[in-house]
C-alpha cells in the first residue's frame, strides 16, 4: 500500500475470532472449583448444574477483549474532535477517585450514617455546580443532557401550573439549538416554535414576534453549535421574562464558560449540566451519564427529591420538599460519575477551571484560524469552543463531501468530526478539539484536513482503509439493516 | 442545476404538487432529494385522514437528516405510494415520477394555485 494510502502510520487491528460464546469446550479452564468446597456453602436446591459460559482459559479472555479494543478508537487512542460533543481527556485520577473501595463498595439503601462521605461529596457538589451556574439550588439525578432538559422543563410546567398559567403550552427554539431541545418539549406535549436565526444568532424580531401569553419557555444552547457565543442574550432574557414565559439554558456546551461567565447572570431560569462532557466523565460508550439541573430561587421548590441536604452536623438526604416535581431517577443519580467530576473539580480548582475554558477556546480558534481559508467558514469571527465548516466548496468543485472527509480523517489516526450538523450549515464539519490537546496534535489535525483537501477525490471517496472495518454501506445498512455482535461479517440469513 | 419541471406548482418547503382529474399528486423536489442524499426511509400519511394544508403529514430521513413533509393542499389523503415502503430510493431516481408520496382529494383547489409557479421556485433556488 502506497504511503499517500498510509499517510499517519496508523493502523487499526483487524481479527477474525468467534465471540468468546462460541468457544470453549476444550480442556482449558481460566479456573476451577474443588466441588467438595461447596458443601456447606451453597445449598444443593441454589445450585446449577449448567451454566452458557465458555470454558476458555484466562489468556484467552484477555486477548479477546485486547484485540477488542484493537479494533476501538477512544479518547485515549487520539484526538476526537466531535464538535457538539466535548469528547476531552478523563484524567484517571477520576476513576481512580471512584475505584476507592469505600466508594466502589457502597450501596445507596446503606443507612446515611455510613454514606457521610458520599452524600458531603455529593452536597458540595450541588453547591458548586450551582455557584458555577449562578443557580440556587442544583438537582444531581437526571441521567443525562436529555434527561435533565426533560426536568428542566418539567420544573418550568410546575411553576406555570403553580402560577395559574395553565394556558402557556408553547416552546421556542431556535434553529442553532441542540436537536434535543425540540425533541424534549415534544415529549412534554409542548408546541415547539422554531425560529430562524440571523447572521448565525437569535433573530431578536423573530423572538419578539414568537412570544406572548402562551409562552412557557425559551430554551437557549448558548454558545449556540455554530461556537457562537450569543451577542443579546441579555436582550433575549428580557423579551421572554417581559412576556411571562421563563429561560432554559443547554449547558451542553459549558466548556467554553466554565468559570467565565453563569447562566443564572444572564438571567436564565433553569439550566442542564453535562457532566459527561464537561467535568470529565467519560461518555461515548453508553453511558451513565449525568445531567444535573439548576433552578433559580423561583424554581427551585420544585426540583427533585430527594436532595443532599446538610444540618450543621451531618449529610441526609432531604425528602421534604413538597412542591418537588418527585423522583425523575432511581436512587440519588449516576453517583459514581458525579463523583468523577467531584474529584476532577477538586484537582482543577477555581483557577484551573478558568484556564480550562481560556485554553478550550485557544484551541478551537486557532484550528479555525489555520482551517478556515482551506474550507468555508460561515458567518466569519471568533468561535468559542467549536466551530462549523463548510464542504459545499470541495462537494461541487471535486465531489468530495464532508463525509469523505470525515472518512478519511480516520486513516490520520484522528476521529472523525460531528458532519451534517447544524443543519442550517450545508456539508457541516462540525470541530471541537477541547482544551486537552497539546498544540503538536492540533499542527498535525490541520496538516491532515489540509491534505484531505488537495488528495485524489477518488481515495478519500473509498476512505477509511487502515481501520477495522473499511468504508461500509451507510445506505443499504440503513435501508436493509442486519445486526450482528460478530468481528466479522454474519452469515447470511 | 436541479431539475425544476414547468408544469409543476412548489412550496418553500421544497414540495411539488400536480393537480389532475381533481387529484393532487406530491412529492418533494430534485433539489430537495440531492440536499438530503441518499433517502432510506419515508413516512407517510394514513389514508383517508383529513388534513389542513402545511400541516406536517410524514417525513423522510436519509443518511445525512430527518425532516419533516408538509402537505401543499389541504383535503382528504386518498392514496399514498405504498412502493416507497420497500424502495425509498425512488425519491432520489425518480422524485417526480415513481418517488411520489402522496395524493390528496383538495378541500379547496385554489390553495395550489397560491403556490410557487416554476420559475418562482427556481428564484428561491437561487437559479
Amino acid at each position: 500500500m502506497s504511503s499517500q494510502h498510509e499517510p499517519a502510520g496508523y493502523r487499526q487491528g483487524r481479527w477474525k475470532e468467534p465471540p468468546l460464546l462460541e468457544r470453549g469446550g476444550g480442556p482449558s479452564r481460566a479456573a476451577t472449583l474443588p466441588e467438595e468446597d461447596l458443601e456447606g456453602l451453597v445449598p444443593v436446591t441454589l445450585r446449577r448444574t449448567h451454566l452458557r459460559w465458555p470454558d476458555v482459559a484466562e489468556n484467552v479472555v484477555v486477548r479477546h477483549f485486547t484485540r477488542l479494543s484493537n479494533r476501538n478508537f477512544g479518547v485515549d487512542s487520539g484526538m476526537y474532535p466531535l464538535g457538539s460533543c466535548t469528547m476531552k481527556y478523563n484524567p484517571k485520577i477520576c476513576d481512580e477517585t471512584v475505584w476507592l473501595p469505600g466508594i466502589a463498595a457502597q450501596h445507596p439503601a446503606q443507612d446515611e450514617s455510613t454514606l457521610q462521605g458520599t452524600i458531603g461529596a455529593l452536597y458540595e457538589m450541588q453547591t458548586w455546580l450551582a455557584e458555577i451556574a449562578g443557580m440556587h439550588e442544583v438537582t444531581l439525578q437526571p441521567a443525562a443532557g436529555a434527561h435533565g432538559e426533560f426536568t428542566g422543563l418539567l420544573l418550568i410546567d410546575a411553576y406555570h401550573q403553580d402560577h395559574r398559567q395553565t394556558q402557556r403550552d408553547q416552546v421556542i427554539v431556535p434553529d442553532t439549538a441542540h436537536g434535543t431541545n425540540p425533541a424534549t418539549a415534544g415529549m412534554l406535549n409542548f408546541e415547539v416554535l422554531e425560529i430562524p436565526s440571523k447572521e448565525g444568532q437569535v433573530d431578536l424580531e423573530r423572538l419578539k414576534g414568537a412570544v406572548s401569553d402562551r409562552t412557557a419557555a425559551l430554551m437557549l444552547t448558548n454558545p449556540n453549535t455554530l461556537g457562537i457565543f450569543e451577542r443579546d442574550v441579555a436582550e433575549i432574557a428580557a423579551i421572554v421574562h417581559e412576556a411571562g414565559g421563563l429561560l432554559y439554558y443547554d449547558g451542553a456546551n459549558f466548556n467554553a464558560i466554565l468559570g467565565k461567565c453563569r447562566p443564572g447572570d444572564m438571567g436564565f431560569d433553569v439550566v442542564h449540566f453535562n457532566l459527561h462532557k464537561t467535568l470529565a466523565v467519560p461518555h461515548g460508550g453508553g453511558g451513565p451519564g449525568s445531567g444535573p439541573v439548576g433552578a433559580s430561587e423561583a424554581l427551585a421548590p420544585y426540583l427533585p427529591i430527594p436532595m443532599a441536604a446538610y444540618d450543621g452536623t451531618r449529610y441526609y438526604w432531604d425528602t421534604d420538599r413538597p412542591k418537588s416535581v418527585g423522583k425523575v431517577r432511581s436512587w440519588q443519580g449516576s453517583t459514581a460519575a458525579v463523583l468523577r467530576s467531584w474529584s476532577y473539580l477538586k484537582c482543577l480548582g477555581a483557577q484551573g477551571a478558568t484556564a480550562l475554558t481560556e485554553v478550550a477556546v485557544l484551541n478551537a480558534n486557532y484550528l479555525r484560524a489555520a482551517l478556515e481559508g482551506t474550507y468555508d467558514l460561515p458567518f466569519p469571527g471568533l468561535r468559542k469552543h467549536e466551530f462549523v465548516l463548510s464542504a459545499q466548496k470541495l462537494k461541487e468543485e471535486r465531489n468530495v463531501r464532508a463525509l469523505d472527509i470525515g472518512k478519511r480523517l480516520l486513516d490520520y489516526g484522528f476521529y472523525a468530526p460531528t458532519v451534517y450538523f447544524p443543519l442550517l450549515v450545508h456539508e457541516a464539519i462540525m470541530i471541537e478539539p477541547t482544551e486537552s490537546e497539546p498544540k503538536e496534535e492540533l499542527d498535525r489535525f490541520i496538516a491532515a484536513m489540509k491534505s484531505i483537501a488537495t488528495e485524489d477525490p477518488t481515495l478519500v471517496r473509498n476512505a477509511p482503509y487502515h481501520t477495522s472495518v473499511s468504508r461500509v454501506d451507510e445506505v443499504n445498512a440503513a435501508r436493509h439493516p442486519r445486526l450482528s455482535f460478530r468481528m466479522e461479517h454474519p452469515p447470511s440469513p | 442545476m436541479t431539475n425544476v419541471p414547468e408544469h409543476l406548482r412548489y412550496t418553500k418547503e421544497h414540495e411539488w404538487v400536480v393537480l389532475s382529474g381533481g387529484i393532487a399528486t406530491v412529492g418533494i423536489t430534485d433539489h430537495a432529494q440531492d440536499s438530503l442524499s441518499d433517502v432510506v426511509f419515508v413516512e407517510l400519511p394514513a389514508v383517508g385522514g383529513t388534513v389542513a394544508q402545511f400541516a406536517k403529514v410524514g417525513l423522510v430521513e436519509s443518511v445525512k437528516s430527518v425532516s419533516d413533509l408538509y402537505t401543499p393542499v389541504g383535503g382528504e389523503i386518498v392514496e399514498v405510494n405504498k412502493a416507497l415502503e420497500g424502495a425509498p430510493e425512488l425519491v432520489n431516481s425518480d422524485p417526480y415520477g415513481k418517488g411520489w408520496m402522496w395524493k390528496v382529494r383538495p378541500s379547496d383547489p385554489r390553495q395550489v394555485e397560491q403556490l410557487l409557479g416554476a420559475a418562482a421556485y427556481r428564484a428561491l433556488l437561487g437559479h
